[in-house]
C-alpha cells in the first residue's frame, strides 16, 4: 500500500463494506467486533452449561437434538460422562479466554480507551485488526474441536498434563480434539499480546494535552495496568502451549514422565514433568484471573462515581489497589496447587501473599462502600448492575479466605467451594461489569438509549437468580461434593441431588432472564430512543462527542483536558452539578 | 489532517501521516491554559517496541525455568555436543548487529544533515540483512547436522529443548528480517519515508534478538 | 428502586448465611487425628467471613437505603475520608490474615511437616484410568518393584509385579479396598499409573494428588472404625465420576483377620 492510500485510509472513514466492518482499523469497531464474538462465546458457553446442568440431575433424560451436537457423546440424545467433561471443557475454555478476557478488556477497552485518553485511535490500528481476527482465528479452531470425529476435548479448561499431552489413548477427545484447544490457545495469546503491546503503547504516548497519568479514569487505569498484567501472563501460556502441542503431535516429554500405562500401552515417553505444566498454567492463570476482575473494577469505578454524583473518597487508591492486585498476582500461582506435592513448605510460601491480595481488595470494598455514604446515588441499570458487582465482589471475596488456607485446602480443593468461589468473583462479579459497561456505554456506542425498564428486570432476574446459582455451589463444597463429576455415584453425593436440582432450576431461570437482555440489545438497536451527546451527565471525554462517534473521533478536533474525571457534586458549574474534563471553567477542588 | 506536519521537526522527510505501525497521533493545539502539560509525547513505536521486548524476554524466561525445572524431573538428561556452526552463526549475527548500528548511524546523520547520500546506510542494511539471513540458513545447517548425529526433536530433553529454543529464536529474528525489509523500502523509496524512530526500533530488536542470542547460547552450553 | 435493592441485599445475605449456621450441609464427622484441627481453622475463617460477608452486604444495603434517589441536601463525605479505609483495611484484614496465616500453619503442619513414624503401616496406594489399587508389603515388609510393562489388567496383574523373578512381591497382598487398623498410622505411599489423580477422603480430611513420575505419600490415623468412601478429585478422564474404592477402618483384630484371607487368596 503506498504512503497516500495509508494516509487515506486512516484519517477518511472508509466507505467499503469490508474495510468498514469487517477488516476496519476503527478502535470503535473492533471494540465492537470483540463484543460481538464475546456475545456468541457467552451464549455458547452458557448453553453448554445448561445441558451440563441438566445432565447432572436427569442424568438419563434425553435431551432433545443433542444427538447433532455430537453423534458420539450423545447416543439416543442421552449425554455420556465424557461428552460432559467435553462440554464441561469447552465452557471454561470458552468463558474464561473468550468472554471474560474479551468482553471487559478488549470489547471496552478497545472501544473507549482511545477516546478517554483523547487519541483519535490506538497507536497501532493495524495490530489492533489483527489481534481480533487473530482472536477470532482462535475461536474458530477452538470450536473446530466439536466437529473432530473424536470430539472435544475432556481434560478441562486447565488442561493438566499427563492428561492432555498423551494423545487419544487417555480417552475420547483427547486425539485432535485437544491438540486443537492447543493451538487455539496459543493463537489467543498472540492475539492477547499485540492487544497488550497496543493498548499500552496507546495510555503512554497518545493522550491528549493536559491528560496527565492521574487525571485518566479509573476504567483507563484498569485497562492499562490489565494490559500490563497479560502482557507478562499471555507471554508464559504461549510457551507452555506450544510445548504442549510438540508433547502431543512431535513426541517429546517435557509433561509426560516415564512408565505410564494408558489405555494398556506403555507410552513412549520418559522424564517429563507433570508439575511443570502446572506451574506454568498458574502463573498465568492466577494473572488471568485479575485480567477478567480488573476492568470490571474499572468500569464499575467509572460507573459508580458518575451515579453517585460525587467521587470516590479516593481515586488513587483505588489505582494504587489495582496496581499492588495486579504486581502481586504473580506471587500466588502456587494455591491452585496445594495439594498437588509441591514442596510443602513452597505452599506455605504461597498461601502468604494470597492472604495479602486480601488487603488491596478489602480496601477497594471499603472506598466503595464508604463512598456511597452521603452521596446523590441514581438508580439505573447500569448503576444497579455496580452495586450488584459490589455485592458479588464480597460474597465471591470472602470464600477466598478459605482457600488461601492450605489447611482448609485439604478438604476443600476441587469441591464445588471452589467452583462456586471462582464463577462468582471471576465469572459473574466480571459479567456484571459488563452488563453495567453495557447499559452505561450503549447510547454512546450505537446512538439509541437501551431501555431502562428492561435492563432492571434483567438485573433483577440475574442478581437473584446468580446468587441462586452459585450460593449453594459453597454448601456442595462443604459437604465435600467433588467438582467435574458426571454424575453423583457416591454414596455421599446421593442426598446433595436436591439441592442440586435447585441449582439446575435456578441456572435455567437465570439463563432465561438473559434473553430479555439480548432482546433489548437488539430492540434498543434499532428502536431504542435516540441517544443525546451525554445522556448520563458524565465528565469523561466520551461524552463530549455525538452519539456515536464520528470515525476519528473528536471530528479532527483535539481536545484539552482540564481536569480529572472526578469533578461532580458542584453546586454552580456551568452544565450543573458536574464540569466535563474539557471543560475550562476552574474547579473548586483545584483540579 | 497532516498529524506529522505540527510536530517539531525531527524528521525532515515529512510524509502526511500513518507510518510505522500506523499511529495516528493529534499534536496537541496550542490554545488553552494549561495547568499541567503531559509529557512531550513520544513514538508508540519507541514505547512499543520496548514493550514487545519485555514479552518476548518473558517467553524466553518461561522457557528457561521450564528448563530447569525439566532438567531436575528426569534422569534422561544427555548432555548435547553443539554443532560447530553455532558458532560462526553467533559471529555471524554479532558483526549483523555492528553493521545495523553504522546503518543506524548514518540514517541519523542523513536525517541531521538532509544529505542526499542514503546509498551508504542502504549498504550497511542491506549487509545486515545478507548477515541475518545467514543467521537463519546457518541455523537450518546447525539443525540439519544435529539430525545427522541422529538428534531429533524427541530424541531426549536437550535435543528437544535445543530445537525450541533456536527455532522459537530463529522465527523472531525473521520477523527482525521483515522490519529490515520494511526499513530499507521506505528509505530507497523515491522520497524517502521513512521514520527515526521506526529505524531506532528496528535495530533495538535487532541488537535484543543478538542478546537474546548470546544468552541462549550460555544457556545451551551450560545446561543442555 | 433503590430501597428494593437494600432489602434484596440483605434477604440474600440472611439467607446465605442460613444453611451455615445451621450446619445444613456441613463436612461429615472427622475420623482422623489431624482433621481437629483442619476443622477448628475452617470453623475460625467461617466464624471471620462471615463477619466479613454479613457487614459489608448489610453496609452496602443500608448505605445504598439512605442515598438512593436523593436529590435534596449537600454531598457528603465518609468521616475520615480514605485514610480511615486504609487504616480499616490494613489493620483489621492484616490482623486477621496474620491469625489465620500463623493458625494455618499449624493445622498444615500436622499434616506435612511431621514424618510417618516407623512403625506405620506403610500401604502402596495405586490410581490408574478408573480404578484404585492397593498393595500391602506381606510378611517380609517389603514391597517389589514395579515393571511398568508387566502390567496386566486381564490377568489381575494391576501394579505390574514380577513374583516369577522377585522375591519382594511374591507375598504382595493387592486388593481393590483400603482396609487399615484403628488408631494406628498408615503411611499411604502414592503411586499414578497412567495420569493425574487424587485420594480423598472427606471423614479422614485427607486429599493429595497422585502425579504421575512422582511419588508423594500422605500418612494419617484413624480414630473410628467404619466404611468410608474414597474418591477421585483429580479429573482423570471419562471415568472420573465414577472411580472410587473404600476405606474400611478396622479394629486391629479385625484387620490382622482381614490381611490373613486376602494373603491366602
Amino acid at each position: 500500500m503506498s504512503e497516500v492510500s495509508s494516509h487515506a485510509v486512516q484519517h477518511q472513514a472508509p466507505t467499503g463494506f469490508i474495510r468498514k466492518h469487517v477488516f476496519s482499523l476503527d478502535h470503535k469497531v473492533i471494540g465492537k467486533q470483540y463484543y460481538a464474538l464475546a456475545l456468541v462465546a457467552v451464549v455458547t458457553g452458557m448453553m453448554l452449561s445448561w445441558l451440563m446442568r441438566i445432565h447432572l440431575v436427569w442424568p438419563n433424560a434425553p435431551i432433545p437434538g443433542l444427538h447433532f451436537l455430537s453423534k458420539a457423546g450423545a447416543p439416543g440424545n442421552v449425554m455420556t460422562p465424557e461428552f460432559y467433561l467435553s462440554l464441561m471443557t469447552m465452557h471454561g475454555t470458552l468463558m474464561v479466554f473468550f468472554v471474560l478476557t474479551n468482553a471487559p478488556f478488549a470489547a471496552f477497552g478497545n472501544y473507549f480507551l482511545p477516546i478517554q485518553i483523547g487519541a483519535e485511535d490506538m497507536a497501532f490500528p493495524r495490530f489492533n485488526m489483527m489481534s481480533f481476527w487473530t482472536t477470532f482465528l482462535a475461536f474458530v479452531v477452538l470450536m473446530a474441536a466439536f466437529f473432530v470425529p473424536d470430539g472435544p476435548p475432556i481434560a478441562g479448561w486447565t488442561a493438566y498434563a499427563p492428561l492432555s499431552a498423551v494423545g487419544g489413548d487417555a480417552g475420547p477427545g483427547e486425539a485432535l480434539g485437544q491438540t486443537l484447544w492447543g493451538v487455539s490457545i496459543f493463537i489467543f495469546c498472540i492475539a492477547s499480546l499485540l492487544g497488550a503491546l497496543n493498548f499500552i503503547a496507546t495510555t503512554l504516548d497518545l493522550r491528549a494535552k493536559g491528560m496527565t497519568l492521574m487525571r485518566m479514569p479509573i476504567c483507563t487505569w484498569a485497562w492499562f495496568i490489565t494490559s500490563c498484567i497479560s502482557l507478562l501472563a499471555f507471554a508464559v501460556l504461549m510457551p507452555a502451549c506450544l510445548l504442549l502441542i510438540l508433547d502431543r503431535v512431535a513426541g517429546t516429554s517435557f509433561f509426560i514422565p516415564s512408565n505410564l500405562v494408558i489405555s494398556d500401552r506403555l507410552q513412549p515417553h520418559s522424564g517429563g514433568s507433570p508439575l511443570l505444566w502446572q506451574h506454568l498454567f498458574w502463573f498465568f492463570g492466577h494473572p488471568e484471573v485479575y485480567i477478567a476482575i480488573l476492568p470490571a473494577m474499572g468500569i464499575v469505578s467509572h460507573i459508580l462515581i458518575n451515579s453517585m454524583r460525587k467521587p470516590l473518597l479516593s481515586a488513587k487508591v483505588i489505582i494504587y489497589c489495582m496496581m499492588g492486585i495486579g504486581f502481586m498476582s504473580y506471587m500466588v500461582w502456587g494455591h491452585h496447587m496445594f495439594v498437588s506435592g509441591m514442596n510443602p513448605f513452597s505452599s506455605l510460601a504461597f498461601s502468604f501473599p494470597t492472604l495479602m491480595i486480601t488487603i488491596p481488595a478489602t480496601l477497594m470494598t471499603l472506598i466503595w462502600l464508604g463512598s456511597l455514604y452521603g452521596s446523590k446515588l441514581r438508580i439505573t441499570a447500569a448503576s444497579l448492575f455496580a452495586l450488584g458487582f459490589l455485592s458479588m465482589f464480597v460474597s465471591g471475596g470472602v470464600s477466598g479466605f478459605f482457600l488461601a488456607q492450605p489447611a482448609i485446602d485439604i478438604y476443600l480443593h476441587a469441591t464445588y467451594f471452589v467452583v462456586g468461589h471462582f464463577h462468582m468473583v471471576m465469572g459473574v462479579a466480571a459479567i456484571f461489569g459488563v452488563f453495567a459497561g453495557t447499559y452505561f456505554w450503549f447510547p454512546k456506542m450505537t446512538g439509541h438509549m437501551m431501555s431502562e425498564s428492561l435492563g432492571k428486570l434483567h438485573f433483577w432476574g440475574t442478581f437473584i437468580g446468580t446468587y441462586c446459582i452459585f450460593m449453594p455451589f459453597h454448601y456442595l463444597g462443604l459437604a465435600g461434593n467433588v467438582r467435574r463429576y458426571s454424575a453423583f455415584t457416591d454414596d455421599f453425593l446421593v442426598p446433595l441431588i436436591p439441592l442440586h436440582k435447585f441449582i439446575t432450576y435456578a441456572a435455567l431461570f437465570t439463563g432465561a432472564v438473559q434473553l430479555i437482555f439480548l432482546f433489548n440489545l437488539v430492540y434498543s438497536r434499532f428502536k431504542g430512543a435516540p441517544a443525546p451527546d451525554n445522556p448520563w451527565e458524565c465528565t469523561s471525554l466520551e461524552w463530549t462527542m455525538p452519539s456515536p462517534p464520528p470515525f476519528d473521533n473528536f471530528g479532527g478536533k483535539h481536545p484539552v483536558v482540564y481536569h480529572d474525571p472526578y469533578q461532580y457534586g458542584m453546586t454552580n458549574a456551568a452544565g450543573g452539578d458536574y464540569i466535563m474534563q474539557t471543560s475550562p471553567e476552574a474547579s473548586p477542588t483545584g483540579d | 489532517m497532516g498529524t506529522t506536519a505540527q510536530r517539531p521537526p525531527t524528521v525532515t522527510t515529512i510524509r502526511p501521516g500513518g507510518g510505522s505501525g500506523g499511529g495516528v497521533r493529534p499534536p496537541g493545539p496550542d490554545d488553552g491554559e494549561l495547568k499541567a502539560l503531559s509529557e512531550p509525547r513520544s513514538e508508540p513505536v519507541r514505547t512499543g517496541i520496548w514493550v514487545g521486548l519485555a514479552a518476548i524476554g518473558m517467553m524466553f524466561a518461561a522457557f528457561t525455568s521450564a528448563l530447569i525445572v525439566r532438567q531436575g524431573s528426569g534422569e534422561d538428561w544427555h548432555h548435547l555436543v553443539m554443532p560447530r556452526i553455532v558458532l560462526l552463526n553467533t559471529l555471524v549475527l554479532i558483526a549483523s548487529s555492528l553493521s545495523l548500528e553504522r546503518a543506524r548511524r548514518k540514517v541519523a546523520s542523513y536525517f541531521r544533515t538532509g544529505k542526499k547520500d542514503r546509498q551508504e546506510a542502504l549498504r550497511w542494511l542491506y549487509a545486515t540483512l545478507a548477515l541475518g539471513g545467514f543467521f537463519v540458513a546457518g541455523q537450518f545447517v546447525a539443525w540439519q547436522q544435529l539430525r545427522a548425529q541422529g538428534l531429533y526433536l524427541s530424541t531426549n530433553p536437550n535435543s528437544s529443548f535445543f530445537y525450541v529454543l533456536t527455532a522459537v529464536h530463529a522465527v523472531h529474528v525473521l520477523g527482525g528480517l521483515g522490519g529490515l525489509l520494511f526499513v530499507i523500502r521506505r528509505l530507497s523509496a523515491p522520497v524517502a519515508a521513512l521514520r527515526r524512530s521506526s529505524m531506532d526500533s528496528t535495530s533495538y530488536y535487532w541488537h535484543f534478538m543478538g542478546a537474546l542470542w548470546l544468552y541462549l547460547l550460555l544457556l545451551v552450553w551450560i545446561k543442555l | 428502586m433503590g430501597k428494593l435493592f437494600a432489602v434484596v441485599v440483605v434477604v440474600i445475605a440472611i439467607a446465605s448465611a442460613v444453611p451455615i449456621v445451621m450446619h445444613t450441609w456441613a463436612p461429615p464427622v472427622d475420623i482422623s487425628t489431624h482433621g481437629h484441627a483442619i476443622d477448628e481453622q475452617l470453623k475460625d475463617t467461617m466464624v471471620e467471613a462471615g463477619i466479613s460477608f454479613l457487614g459489608a452486604q448489610l453496609v452496602l444495603a443500608f448505605f445504598v437505603w439512605q442515598v438512593a434517589g436523593r436529590k435534596d441536601g449537600p454531598i457528603k463525605t465518609f468521616p475520615g475520608g480514605a485514610r480511615v479505609m486504609v487504616i480499616a483495611a490494613i489493620l483489621l484484614v492484616g490482623t486477621e490474615i496474620l491469625a489465620l496465616g500463623v493458625l494455618g500453619q499449624k493445622a498444615w503442619a500436622d499434616v506435612y511437616f511431621t514424618p510417618a513414624k516407623p512403625d506405620a503401616l506403610q500401604v502402596q496406594a495405586q490410581a490408574g484410568q478408573f480404578a484404585f489399587y492397593f498393595r500391602y508389603p506381606g510378611v517380609d515388609g517389603k514391597f517389589g518393584a514395579l515393571h511398568p510393562d508387566k502390567i496386566d489388567e486381564g490377568n489381575s496383574n494391576f501394579f505390574g509385579l514380577d513374583p516369577e523373578h522377585d522375591m519382594d512381591s511374591r507375598d504382595d497382598v493387592v486388593t481393590g479396598e483400603l482396609a487399615i487398623p484403628v488408631n494406628r498410622e498408615v503411611h499411604l505411599l502414592m503411586h499414578a499409573k497412567d495420569v493425574g489423580h487424587s485420594f480423598y477422603v472427606r471423614e479422614l480430611r485427607i486429599q493429595q494428588d497422585f502425579v504421575p513420575g512422582l511419588d508423594l505419600s500422605v500418612h494419617f490415623t484413624a480414630t473410628q472404625t467404619g466404611r468410608y468412601e474414597i474418591v477421585c478429585t483429580q479429573l482423570c478422564g471419562l471415568g472420573h465420576y465414577n472411580m472410587r474404592a473404600y476405606l474400611s477402618v478396622l479394629s486391629p483384630d479385625d484387620f490382622d483377620k482381614w490381611m490373613k484371607e486376602k494373603a491366602a487368596q
